[in-house]
């Protein structure tokens, strides 16, 4: 698939995966704040799979691993752990779905019928448009407002079968 | 006795209180400033004489967990704010950072001052970005305002406050799970000791504590520690509490409630049951603790009488199910979480959430035998104690007290075609049927 990342830098010019120019000064100003430069690992995850989509292609995670001086490896073996990282191609939409027992229990499975129905893709699976994603994720911490899910960043609450066929609608 | 008067929730629905001056005028930062005019120790005493216990969820005494903190070392030490808020059913802490940043800020500060902290780092879970975000901006205030920086109120006492964004991990509100993830590594589990107070976040002397914890502080030290210690059931259990209510009631949300509210009085507040239903059952303090019949309805929600009752307070979130729930299904929900969390370096633990996931499953189909529902039975004690830290316990929790309190709900589901309360049947994998 091809790369949506940067190529403006030296490194990049060679061929190796790098930072743009910006996104190392956002790293730069972050590892500041640790006495220790791999905890800027997670920070830097973040700001990679920003500019590279959505998520971490092998060229994201050499490109960390460069700008942090890890091994490749040890930036594979974090980046696996967290359910925020994604190693694979994601929907220009990401949407989670609270399905924890809180939202269980006031309709979460009936959101994801919904997104299943209306989208004709299964979880983790991208649209054909390349347009949305979804999974159902563990508590998102909003159970006063349940059922909700994630849409990128943004908090969707107190859904309803209605209102998330609207918001499909309303996303690009 | 005096009616009870909400502090933590005080600036809920107030967006002035996010600005520096806007929070002053609410009061804010007089705990700050009278703290610096104390010895340090005095602020620790003041602590530890209101009697709070940690609001994340294991209840442990807040003073005496900084007067563990080595004094005159001349070694870096920190603060880290646990605001990894992933228990499921708990939404208190994300209601704080989002309406009171500033009383976040402040009581970093002061645990910082107490403990010769110059630094604070709030780990905050990777989902939470509004709440981020709103930090960022409280924090950034917070420096052109001097309250923080260089010389905290003109005190000569430095502390910087950093936002850490997690990236969605359990685990990582186990509080070595979240160093190791704040030093840039998997979130699993260190072994203890040594304890994080001795070599915590990047080898140095580390006091960690939940974000309502830390909220607590500035009130303590602006009203006096007996004015805390007059909140509460008795001495051990003192203050006010957050309680988040979920499920099946009509009005879900954050309560505020001296600590031992009982649960009848907690259901009353969001409104009732759900529609007028019937309580079947309530989990008291999120996944990790044991479900709970009706009988407990006057239970006074504190850390010992949850505990005498065979459950936990934990994180406070009450989770609340009426006739209609499964309670099978529930548990399996929770057996799932656990799973999927477990962060797999202990045995017992990778493999027996899978079991009690896997169990679960073939009881709700209706697939399983007595001697598989035995084997569920087992499971917990399996787990528990027997492994690093205290996923495993949480994870025995629910699934121990269905098979001790609310065995009926399993047998239902044998020899019947599985279960038999309506509802949808969606596996999130679609393969339940083929295991």
């Amino acid at each position: 698939m091809a790369s949506p990342g940067p190529a403006s830098t030296a490194a990049a010019a060679e061929g190796r995966p790098a930072f743009p120019p910006e996104a190392r000064e956002r790293l730069d100003q972050i590892r500041r704040r640790y006495p220790q430069d791999k905890a800027a690992l997670i920070p830097a995850l973040h700001i990679a799979q920003e500019l590279w989509g959505g998520w971490l292609p092998e060229e994201a995670v050499l490109a960390v691993a460069a700008e942090l001086g890890l091994p490749p490896a040890e930036v594979w073996g974090v980046v696996s752990f967290y359910d925020l990282f994604h190693t694979h191609p994601v929907g220009r939409h990401r949407l989670r779905v609270c399905s924890n027992l809180p939202c269980q229990l006031r309709g979460a499975d009936e959101i994801l019928e919904v997104l299943r129905a209306e989208l004709g893709v299964g979880e983790d699976e991208v649209t054909a448009d390349g347009r949305c994603s979804y999974v159902h994720f563990e508590c998102l911490g909003s159970c006063d407002t349940a059922p909700m899910m994630m849409i990128d960043d943004r908090y969707e609450e107190n859904l309803t079968p209605e209102r998330v066929r609207e918001i499909l609608g309303e996303i690009d | 006795m005096a009616a009870f008067e909400p502090v933590l929730t005080r600036n809920v629905g107030r967006p002035a209180a996010r600005t520096v001056a806007g929070y002053r005028e609410g009061g804010g930062y007089q705990g700050l400033s009278r703290a610096l005019g104390l010895e340090p120790d005095a602020v620790i005493e003041e602590v530890k004489a209101s009697g709070l216990r940690g609001r994340g969820g294991a209840g442990f005494p807040c003073g005496m967990k900084w007067s563990f903190i080595p004094k005159g070392t001349g070694r870096p030490k920190y603060i880290v704010c646990n605001a990894d808020e992933s228990e499921p059913g708990t939404f208190k802490d994300r209601l704080l950072m989002e309406h009171d940043p500033h009383l976040l800020i402040e009581g970093c500060a002061i645990a910082g001052y107490a403990v010769g902290a110059e630094t604070t780092y709030i780990y905050i879970r990777g989902e939470y970005t509004t709440a981020a975000d709103i930090l960022d901006a409280a924090i950034a205030d917070g420096y052109r305002q001097g309250i923080l920086g260089e010389s905290v109120l003109g005190s000569g006492f430095r502390h910087d406050v950093y936002v850490h964004r997690g990236a969605g991990a359990y685990i990582c509100g186990e509080e070595t799970g979240l160093l190791e993830s704040l030093e840039g590594k998997r979130g699993q589990p260190r072994v203890k000791p040594p304890f994080p107070a001795l070599i915590g976040a990047f080898g140095a002397p580390t006091v960690i504590n939940n974000v309502e914890t830390l909220c607590c502080i500035p009130l303590i030290l602006e009203r006096g520690a007996d004015w805390f210690k007059a909140i509460g059931t008795d001495e051990r259990n003192t203050g006010p509490k957050l309680y988040a209510v979920s499920g099946h009631v009509e009005r879900p949300g954050t309560y505020e409630h001296p600590i031992g509210v009982p649960f009848s009085e907690l259901l009353d507040a969001a409104g009732g049951m759900y529609r007028g239903g019937t309580l079947k059952a309530f989990i008291p303090g999120g996944a990790s603790a044991a479900i709970l019949g009706p009988e407990h309805l006057d239970l006074p929600l504190d850390f010992d009488r949850v505990a005498k009752a065979g459950s936990m307070l934990g994180s406070a979130a009450v989770m609340v199910m009426d006739e209609s729930v499964c309670l099978v299904r529930a548990t399996l929900r929770l057996a799932e979480f656990f799973n999927h969390e477990s962060c797999g370096q202990c045995t017992p633990c990778r493999e027996g959430t899978n079991w009690m996931e896997l169990l679960l499953e073939k009881i709700e189909l209706g697939h399983a035998s007595e001697a598989e529902v035995g084997v569920l039975a087992q499971v917990p004690d399996m787990i528990a104690g027997n492994s690093l830290c205290a996923l495993g316990d949480a994870a025995a929790g629910p699934v121990r007290s269905l098979v001790q309190s609310f065995r009926g709900e399993i047998d239902l589901h044998l020899g019947n075609g599985g279960c038999p309360y309506p509802h949808r049947r969606y596996f999130a994998h679609g393969n339940a049927e083929a295991r």
